[in-house]
Formats: C-alpha cells, sequence, structure tokens
C-alpha cells in the first residue's frame, strides 16, 4: 500500500516536473522571471506584512538574507516546491504569500468558487420561478396600449439607427 | 485647553443621548415640538465636536506635548499642514474626526429636515445612536485629550514619516467622508424600514446620499492608491493588504446597491436586496473601522493595537440585530411589485452584476478574515497575499466588465435576440478587431495566464467604451436632428436631460480606462543596481546615467539621493532625482520616489539605500506600463458622479413638442417617458 503511493506521488512528482520543464521551455523562463515569480510566493518576514520582492523598508536586511537564500536556493537547482517548502521549514507556512492547496487550505480556495456557483445558481432559478409567476401588475403606467407602444418602439428604432 | 477639549466631548455625548431618547419619544408621541428640540440638541452637537477637534488641532500647533495623543503624533519642527493632518494619524484623533465627520453629516441631515419632517426625524433618531457609540469611544476609550504621564517632554515623536505627503493629508478624510457618508443611507433606510414609508421618495433621498459617499470613498481608495504607488516605493499601487481591502468592501456593496436601486425606482423590485445591502454597506464600514483598530488582523496601516475591538463587536452585533428585527417586524412592507420575466433584460444585467459584486465582496472578506479562521481550526496562522485575491477576483473583475458592456444595452423587461444583434455587432467586432491587433502586436495569451488576462481586459473594455459610444452617438443624434445643432450639443444635451444615466456611462468609461492601467501589470519589469559616478543601468527603452549622489540636512530630516540622466533611444529625455530622508524626530527612514509618468508607462526609481563599503547608492527601477490610465480613470469616475448628482435639466416629457420633430423623435421621447416611469417597455436603446 505504502510502496503504491510511494509510486503514485513519484508519478505525480514526474508528471509536475515534465510540466513545469514544458511550461519553462514553452515561456522561456529565465532565471530573472522564475526569481520574480518566485519573490512573489514568498512573505518578507520583517514585519512588513508584505511580499518578500515588494519589501520597501529602507536597508531592510531581512528581506536581504531571503532574496539571497532565495538565489542560492535556486542556483543549487532546486525545483520551485523544493525551494518554497525549504522556506517553509525555515519560517514557517506564513512565509508563503498564498495558502497551499492541501489541507485545511484548500477551504480558502474552494469557498468563493462555492460561493460563486451557488449564488449565480440561486439567481437563475429564482428568475425562472419568477418567469413562471404572472406578474401582479401587468399594465404600464404610461397608459399605452402595448401595441401602441410597439408601433412607437418601431419607429424610434427606426430613427435613431446608427 | 485638554479641559475645554474633554469637556465639549461630554457635551457632544450629552446632546446625542438627548437627540436620541428625546428624538425617539417625539416619535411616538406625535409631538412635534419636542422633535424640533431633538432637532435642535442634533445641530448642537456639531458644534461641541468641531470645538473639540478646533481644540486637538490648536494643540498640535502650539506643540502641547502635556497631551499624550500630540506628543505622540506631532513635533516641533513639523510643517504646518502635517500638524493639521495629526488630528487624525493616530487612532483617538481619528476617531474624533470621524465624530465631527458624523456631526457634519448629522448637521446637513438635520438642516434639510424639510424635505420629510417626518422621515427626517426618524432618521435623526438613528443617526443620534450611531454618534452615541462614537462619541462613547473617543470619552471613555480612546479619549483624545488624555495628559502625558511623567515629565513633560521637551519635543514630541513626530508624525510617522509615511504620512508626511502631501496625498497624505487628503486621503484619509476622502476615505472617512465615504465610511461615514454611508451611515446616512443607512440611516434613512432603517428609519424607512421602522416607520414603513409609503412610496419610493425616501430611495431618491438614500440614492442621492450613497452617490455621495461612494465619491468620497472612490477618491479616497485612489488617493490611498496614489499615495502608495508614490510613498511607499515598491512600485505597485494595490497590495491586497487588510485595511485596503477594508476600504473596498463597503464600496463594493455600495456599487451594488447604486446599480440594483435602479430596479426599485424604475419596476419597484428588490426592496429587501436594497435595503440589505444599505443594511451591509454601513455594516461593513463598521466592520473595516474594527478590522483597521483592533489587530484582529496585521496590516502595515493598522493604527497600534488597542482595546476597542470588543467595542465595535458590540455596536455591529448590537446594529445587525435592530436592523434583523425591524425588517421581520416589516418585512411585508417590502414586497416586490414587479418579477422578473427573463433572463435576458436590464433587471437580469442588474441581478448578475450584484450576484458578481457580492461574490468579490465575499471573496475579499474571505481572504481578509481566512488566517485568522485558520488559526483558530489549525493552530496555524497562514498569509492570504495578492496571489489568492489576485486569481479569485480577476474573473469576477472580467465578467463585471462584460456585463458593463451588455447591461446598458439590454431592454427593461425582455430583450429580443434581434435587439442583441443590432446592438452588439459593431462593438464585438470593434473589440475583436483589437483583440487580434494586439494579439500581432506581441502579446501573446497562451505564453502566460497574466497576459490573456490582460488581453480580455483590454478586448472587453473596448467592448465597453464601443457600446457606450454607440448610446451617445445615436442618442445625439436624435437630438441634434430635433434642434438643427450639431452631434456634440445633442449628446450635451443628451447628458444634461438623464444626468444618471449618462453621468453614470462616464463612470463606467473611468471605470475601464483604470481597468486598462490594471491590464499594464502583466507587463512591469524591474532593475536593481549599484550606480557610481556614470555608471549606466538600462530598463527597457531607458538607459539611467548616474551623474552624481550627494546629501542634504533639514530641521525635519536629512537626505541623500542620485542625480540620473535618462536617456530614451540615445537622446537625455530628463534628469530624475531618488531620495532617501531620515526623519530625526521619529527616527524613521523613508523613500522619495522620482517618478516620470508618461501615457505609455511610469518609469519609477526608488533609492533603496547604499553600499557602506563605497557609499554608491543602490537604485531599484521599474518600468510599469499604463499606469497613468489608472489615475486618468479615476478622474472619469470622478466627473461621471458628478454629473450623475446634478439634477436632470426639465423633462422634455413636460414640455410641448417642439415645432418640426419628426414622429419617430416625438416616439423615441414617449418610449422614453414610458421607461422613465418604470412601465414595461422594451427600451432596447434606451
Amino acid at each position: 500500500m505504502r510502496l503504491a503511493r510511494t509510486m503514485h506521488h513519484r508519478w505525480a512528482a514526474g508528471l509536475l516536473l515534465a510540466s513545469a520543464l514544458l511550461l519553462m521551455g514553452a515561456t522561456g523562463d529565465p532565471t530573472g522571471q522564475r526569481f520574480d515569480r518566485l519573490g512573489h510566493n514568498l512573505m518578507c518576514e520583517c514585519g512588513c506584512g508584505q511580499v518578500l520582492l515588494e519589501c520597501n523598508h529602507v536597508g531592510c536586511s531581512t528581506s536581504e538574507q531571503m532574496r539571497q537564500e532565495l538565489k542560492l536556493s535556486m542556483a543549487r537547482g532546486d525545483k520551485d516546491d523544493v525551494v518554497l517548502t525549504g522556506f517553509v521549514a525555515k519560517y514557517g507556512p506564513a512565509v508563503l504569500s498564498a495558502p497551499t492547496t492541501t489541507g485545511f487550505n484548500r477551504v480558502a480556495w474552494i469557498m468563493p468558487v462555492v460561493i460563486f456557483f451557488a449564488a449565480l445558481g440561486a439567481v437563475v432559478l429564482v428568475v425562472l420561478a419568477w418567469k413562471k409567476r404572472t406578474p401582479k401588475n401587468p399594465t404600464n403606467s404610461g397608459g399605452q396600449a402595448p401595441e401602441e407602444l410597439d408601433e412607437f418602439r418601431r419607429r424610434a428604432r427606426e430613427e435613431t439607427a446608427l | 485647553m485638554p479641559q475645554i477639549g474633554s469637556f465639549t466631548l461630554l457635551l457632544g455625548l450629552a446632546l446625542s443621548v438627548y437627540a436620541f431618547v428625546v428624538g425617539l419619544y417625539a416619535i411616538v408621541r406625535n409631538d412635534d415640538r419636542l422633535s424640533e428640540t431633538a432637532r435642535r440638541a442634533g445641530i448642537a452637537i456639531f458644534l461641541t465636536v468641531t470645538a473639540a477637534s478646533a481644540v486637538l488641532v490648536y494643540s498640535a500647533f502650539t506643540n502641547d506635548f502635556s497631551l499624550a495623543y500630540i506628543r505622540q503624533h506631532s513635533n516641533r519642527a513639523l510643517p504646518g499642514p502635517y500638524k493639521f493632518a495629526a488630528l487624525w494619524s493616530g487612532q483617538e484623533g481619528s476617531l474624533l474626526f470621524w465624530c465631527w465627520l458624523l456631526a457634519t453629516y448629522g448637521l446637513v441631515l438635520r438642516m434639510r429636515h424639510k424635505v420629510d419632517t417626518r422621515l427626517v426625524a426618524h432618521a435623526s433618531v438613528v443617526i443620534s445612536a450611531v454618534q452615541i457609540f462614537f462619541l462613547v469611544l473617543v470619552n471613555f476609550a480612546a479619549h483624545p485629550f488624555a495628559l502625558t504621564t511623567g515629565p513633560l517632554p521637551a519635543d514630541g515623536n513626530g508624525l510617522n514619516p509615511l504620512l508626511q505627503y502631501p496625498e497624505m493629508v487628503i486621503h484619509p478624510p476622502m476615505l472617512y467622508l465615504g465610511y461615514v457618508g454611508m451611515t446616512v443611507p443607512f440611516c434613512f433606510a432603517l428609519a424607512a424600514l421602522i416607520m414603513k414609508y409609503p412610496g419610493e421618495k425616501w430611495i431618491h433621498i438614500t440614492r442621492r446620499w450613497t452617490m455621495v459617499g461612494w465619491l468620497f470613498l472612490t477618491c479616497g481608495i485612489f488617493l490611498g492608491s496614489f499615495w502608495a504607488y508614490k510613498v511607499l516605493g515598491w512600485g505597485g499601487w494595490w497590495g491586497w493588504d487588510p485595511v485596503e481591502n477594508a476600504s473596498l468592501l463597503p464600496w463594493l456593496t455600495g456599487t451594488a446597491f447604486l446599480h440594483s436601486v435602479m430596479m426599485q425606482e424604475k419596476r419597484g423590485m428588490m426592496k429587501v436586496w436594497n435595503m440589505w445591502l444599505i443594511f451591509s454597506t454601513f455594516l461593513l464600514a463598521i466592520f473595516g473601522t474594527f478590522l483597521t483598530r483592533s489587530g484582529v488582523v496585521s496590516s502595515v496601516h493598522a493604527f497600534a493595537e488597542s482595546d476597542i475591538g470588543p467595542y465595535f463587536v458590540y455596536f455591529l452585533a448590537l446594529t445587525f440585530a435592530t436592523c434583523m428585527f425591524f425588517y421581520w417586524r416589516n418585512r411585508n412592507h417590502l414586497q416586490s411589485e414587479h418579477k422578473l420575466e427573463s433572463l435576458v433584460s436590464r433587471e437580469s444585467s442588474f441581478l448578475f452584476n450584484n450576484v458578481l459584486l457580492l461574490v468579490a465582496t465575499f471573496a475579499v472578506l474571505w481572504g481578509t478574515l481566512f488566517p485568522v479562521l485558520s488559526e483558530w481550526v489549525t493552530g496555524h496562522k497562514v498569509t492570504v497575499g495578492p496571489p489568492f485575491f489576485n486569481k479569485v477576483n480577476i474573473p469576477i473583475a472580467l465578467c463585471l466588465l462584460l456585463l458593463t458592456a451588455v447591461g446598458p444595452l439590454l431592454a427593461w423587461r425582455k430583450t429580443s435576440a434581434e435587439s442583441i444583434r443590432k446592438n452588439f455587432l459593431i462593438p464585438a467586432v470593434i473589440a475583436a478587431a483589437t483583440g487580434v491587433g494586439l494579439m500581432v502586436y506581441g502579446i501573446k495569451p497562451w505564453v502566460e495566464i497574466s497576459y490573456f488576462y490582460s488581453l480580455m481586459t483590454v478586448m472587453l473594455s473596448v467592448l465597453v467604451a464601443a457600446t457606450i459610444g454607440s448610446e451617445f452617438i445615436r442618442g445625439g443624434q436624435v437630438i441634434a436632428r430635433h434642434n438643427g445643432s450639431n452631434i456634440f450639443h445633442g449628446m450635451y444635451l443628451l447628458t444634461r436631460r438623464n444626468t444618471r444615466r449618462y453621468g453614470g456611462y462616464v463612470v463606467h468609461l473611468g471605470v475601464i480606462v483604470t481597468m486598462i492601467g490594471f491590464a499594464g501589470v502583466a507587463f512591469y519589469q524591474n532593475n536593481e543596481q549599484e550606480l557610481g559616478f556614470g555608471d549606466k543601468m538600462a530598463i527597457g527603452p531607458y538607459t539611467l546615467i548616474c551623474r552624481s549622489y550627494t546629501q542634504d540636512d533639514k530641521p525635519n530630516f536629512s537626505s541623500e539621493w542620485a542625480i540620473l540622466d535618462i536617456y530614451k533611444a540615445g537622446k537625455q529625455i530628463t534628469t530624475m532625482y531618488p531620495e532617501q530622508r531620515f526623519y530625526k524626530a521619529s527616527g524613521q527612514p523613508a523613500t522619495i520616489v522620482a517618478n516620470r509618468s508618461t501615457i505609455m508607462e511610469d518609469l519609477y526609481l526608488v533609492y533603496t539605500g547604499k553600499n557602506p563599503e563605497n557609499g554608491r547608492p543602490i537604485i531599484k527601477a521599474h518600468l510599469n506600463p499604463l499606469v497613468w490610465w489608472i489615475w486618468a480613470g479615476a478622474h472619469f469616475i470622478l466627473v461621471g458622479t458628478i454629473i450623475a448628482l446634478i439634477p436632470n435639466m426639465e423633462g422634455k416629457s413636460q414640455r410641448p413638442a417642439p415645432r418640426g420633430q419628426s414622429p419617430g423623435e416625438q416616439a423615441e421621447a414617449l418610449v422614453d417617458d414610458a421607461e422613465e416611469r418604470g412601465s414595461p417597455v422594451e427600451a432596447g436603446n434606451d
């Protein structure tokens, strides 16, 4: 069972690596862009509450040290997940600038999507339910008969068309 | 002086209690004389809170460090405008400022009581209750006139350097005007619900107040963004910080209300929805204040941690319970007069617009509070930063853009397929052509998701611009033909006749201009380098050459800066001076960004420090495309909202038809008038 799981993980990791390489090949992701991307996935730990590459503290030694660590890890040839795991091991989970997609953190990503579709579904259901009912006040307050308005509308369109 | 300040604040509290209790009693007893005394007490609150605010400002200008607040937030060398700004720079002062703004809004509300005496009497009682809460806070929890303990210091700690910028003198008042401004619509809404106000007059009054509050909130958010961009030196303008998010929450629900209220006015629909949107906007404004001041979430902007958080929690709970009680009691009063009949109609576009805005509100609120929830559940705090908010909110924003394009061209009740084809064909072709043009130009949406988002943003923005443009042109042509004037005069008259609709379109134009500015984010570039005399650094089409670097000393701060000549295509175009300051009183450093803004891009230079070994400056250069558009869009939004606030020119239905008006134009006027009155008309061209 454990062996199967390990194999499964290896396959998944291999697939992930292959996709990453493919993507990097396709986008020509150079070191600068990778540094920029990874640096935006990390928070500065100086207490500024900002993304690592956006810490604006003048002469911030923490962000400088973290940037060096990032460069070092990249130079070692660490993969993205290894780089990020290294930072989590050293600074704790709050060093990542967004929740991961594992464990309870998944809820952070799922909830907005669930709410979006639930709200959309609710609106469609409400509109469909309303459509079935007869309007309470079918007459128009302008006093014109619907056919009369149709004629007005047709003429208005003719004369106001671009 | 501190005693005068304390006394006036206590007097203000006593007056607000009087305005609330006696106002309520007068309503129950239907006693106009007592009600008038309550109204006058309400007006007097403004005088007392103004006096207290004046005392605090005077203390700042006279360097009265016997007041703990002045000692914490001012110093002798602080320039005058920033001493004035000290009023809202700390917890206690900003709450006093909040009280003053609330008292000012209360004054205007009570002075305009003749608009509807009974409705205003009810609203006045509600606003008095809110005033009691804030005056209790400044009297007992965050007293701005508390005295310094220990020996009197020779100088104060000074104002936070990040706040010593002109934008920072305007940004907080604008934001507070927006936050506090949302109290007035809330008061009218609750008053109307309590008294089962007949008709929709209250909604007309409320809409105007909401637009004013929304306008200030919008200005406050943009100014905050502009300040962050110009001052914080990280090259961005929005960091999804909890305090920034807190300002966005009531803005989103307020925007939803400004759209859905049209359905109530035109068709008597969504009354419950609108009522709760106003309630939510007010509750979120208070909730945002709670977030900023309680220390629940960590933020760059937050005030020092204090124990006023529980006060806000009780107030929020009490307000929610009150809203719920009166809603439950009088819910029959809020029944819709019409039902939605089609998924393809103006009504449903408003409904979907509201859904998207509320989902965005939820996403922002959820992301802001998730770290607290995560810590509570797992014991570990996680960070929810820009990557989360961007991933969740960008698709929602794109859907909203699509609706902004589609909504105005849909008819009330039901839109035919022919109408859709006729109205959207040309704008859709223009938008598609723009997309193709951009891809040919070199934007490859398949390379990176951010490019895809940028391309979609620009295409949808063009679609919106084309639909709005066609609305103006079509209407302008009809009026020009009718008056024998030119099309521009026709458009002007069109706007004057329905300021709200066409002002709204100008706001939409502002939104798309801003969105195009946002689209530039995908193409940001930056570079950092140490620059000695004559050293070069390249970024995009620019070459920076360090001419020199130097330093200076002033009473309030010492500074050092670099002098950089900027070349483009081999030609010098300007010289820029990125600077770093060290504020003496607070002992804190700050950057002064050098920015060259053009319609295409900003060259944004930050003096990040110097090499301690050789003293050479380290310069970080950002090339930020299209940022200018963000601020330009803000101006459009400002102008559009002001247009929408101007009353309409006398309606054409009230005048006899001018000589020479064609049957079609008369027909258009009739259809227009019928729609204005809320009749079930398909008005695809309106």
